[in-house]
């Protein structure tokens, strides 16, 4: 399997505080991945090293690399064209103050697309597929920020898709969601995941179960398991901590 | 049934009462607002004719209109609101969003408070020192004008840095990740979301501009003058000295002038304003979060 994204010695520390400390972990292609693991024990920071988005806190210092395709992602000076190539789901719904249209064709836009037609079918593309279009279709020039949370969510996914990336990063995309609309969107994310590398951080075990080929489990800043998903849940577990947190023991 | 104690009833004549004070606060600080126009209306009625703000002053300021005050200070608001808000904004812009958080910016953002603690007057003299004398603008309206544009920049550098902070950080982080760039992400969603506070900014420095009489007294601003400014080189009147120059020093102006002219100032200043507050309802009913 060929790897997409190799993370080497990644250490991560905001001022004085260390939250990802040496973190090794190799994404292969076309997979999804899940990340396991309580509160503060780095799995977002984690994320946000991957489009760089650290790269606007002047309090976090970044260390260790990261190769996206073999390239290190902090070679480019400019980091737009890697965060086009690396989508961006945060656990908070944003629906950008602008009409839902415009929402979701920002990217593209901002990419320096201007044809109405090329636009609107990556619009509906997009809804389509984080199953926000039946609602929304009516009211596409609507101001997004009217929406409810969970359609914000579904909206901000489909942003994150506008751009056609090739790795989706979900950070707990399914707080805000319904488990009707979770599992319709769950659905489109296998369908996803034959042309994209799907990177999934969660809190629903069961999710990374069912949506996962492998598993990580964070804590403290490390990966202290890491595994198939037919293996991790089946109970081959290495580490007692991530045996105890899947079980429900702790965390 | 859960019946309200006797503590509780009590809770809500409180919540009446102080709801009655604050309206009653809130009243009786328009009542000056309305006071002062009600009054420079009353004594300043008999000079209010469409003459006086067409025409010139005649016999030594003593008759006539006050028609070049206004255009002076036409001038002088326009072309000081023109060079301290894109001057203004822009610092604000990198003070918010591309200065790193460290000792200058700390220095930056203390001088801008001073800035806005120093007196009109030392402003003037500033502005005689640089402008008229340094860069040999001579006593004109370019001078006064920046002179006005100096002391209004921290007022519309505070009000802008206090609307970019109200626009939340997540719509910010939402376009950086879909790839916008940070210039793209001010274009398209910090500037169009901080245009209404951004125009309070205005609001007030066109106020202060309209009103200011000592900033513009060294650096373009003539007691009287027989013509209107042609350029921007030339002097001007102003409706504020003017306001001062027939209260105090001129003899033999009729009672009403002054009061007629201070009204004038205000309806103007009122008139700017509301066209300000007119754009910031519309920018802010267009995007709403």
């Amino acid at each position: 399997m060929k790897k997409k994204i190799e993370i080497k010695n990644l250490k991560v520390s905001y001022g004085p505080k260390t939250v990802i400390k040496n973190l090794n972990l190799d994404i292969y292609q076309n997979e999804v991945i899940a990340i396991i693991g309580p509160a503060n024990s780095g799995k977002s920071s984690l994320l946000r090293c991957l489009n760089r988005m650290t790269d606007f806190n002047n309090e976090i210092k970044v260390e260790g690399q990261i190769l996206l395709d073999g390239l290190s992602i902090h070679e480019d000076e400019d980091s737009t064209f890697l965060r086009r190539r690396i989508g961006m789901v945060s656990p908070l719904p944003v629906g950008l103050p602008m009409t839902i249209k415009e929402n979701v064709t920002y990217a593209p836009r901002m990419a320096g697309c201007n044809n109405e037609a090329e636009l609107d079918s990556i619009m509906e593309d997009c809804l389509k597929k984080a199953a926000l279009w039946d609602e929304v279709k009516d009211r596409l020039d609507g101001l997004a920020t009217k929406l409810s949370g969970g359609q914000q969510q579904r909206l901000t996914i489909a942003r994150a898709l506008s751009h056609h990336p090739e790795v989706l990063c979900l950070d707990e995309f399914s707080i805000a969601i319904d488990p009707v609309t979770t599992m319709k969107i769950e659905a489109v994310l296998q369908e996803l995941k034959k042309d994209m590398t799907i990177v999934m951080v969660t809190n629903v075990i069961n999710q990374a179960k069912r949506l996962g080929d492998r598993t990580a489990m964070m804590l403290h800043g490390e990966i202290i398991d890491l595994n198939d998903n037919d293996k991790i849940f089946a109970g081959q577990i290495n580490d007692q901590r991530t045996k105890d947190y899947i079980e429900g023991v702790f965390g | 049934m859960f019946k309200p104690s006797m503590h509780l009833l009590n809770k809500e004549i409180r919540e009446k009462n102080f709801k009655n004070l604050l309206s009653m606060v809130t009243f009786f600080l328009f009542l000056p607002a309305l006071g002062i126009i009600f009054w420079l209306f009353v004594k300043g009625y008999p000079a209010l004719t469409w003459d006086f703000i067409t025409q010139d002053p005649i016999k030594g300021m003593t008759a006539g209109g006050i028609f070049p005050t206004i255009v002076g200070t036409f001038w002088l608001v326009i072309i000081s609101v023109l060079v301290s808000c894109p001057l203004g904004v822009l610092a604000a812009l990198y003070i918010s969003e591309y200065a790193k958080d460290g000792k200058m910016i700390r220095i930056i953002r203390l001088a801008i408070l001073n800035l806005a603690g120093v007196p009109s007057i030392v402003h003037a003299l500033f502005g005689l020192g640089a402008f008229v004398l340094f860069m040999k603008m001579g006593t004109s309206i370019l001078a006064a004008s920046f002179t006005l544009a100096v002391m209004n920049l921290p007022v519309i550098i505070t009000s802008t840095l206090e609307s970019l902070k109200a626009v939340p950080h997540s719509y910010r982080e939402a376009s950086w990740n879909v790839g916008a760039s940070k210039l793209q992400t001010i274009r398209h969603i910090v500037l169009p979301n901080s245009l209404p506070g951004i125009l309070t900014g205005v609001v007030f420095a066109v106020g202060r501009s309209a009103g200011e009489t000592a900033a513009i007294l060294f650096t373009g601003v003539a007691f009287y003058l027989p013509f209107l400014p042609q350029t921007v080189f030339d002097q001007c009147m102003a409706l504020s000295m003017h306001l001062f120059t027939i209260s105090t020093q001129v003899v033999g102006v009729p009672d009403a002038y002054p009061y007629a002219t201070a009204l004038i100032l205000i309806l103007l200043i009122l008139a700017v304003n509301s066209l300000a507050v007119g754009l910031r309802t519309y920018f802010r009913t267009k995007r709403k979060w």
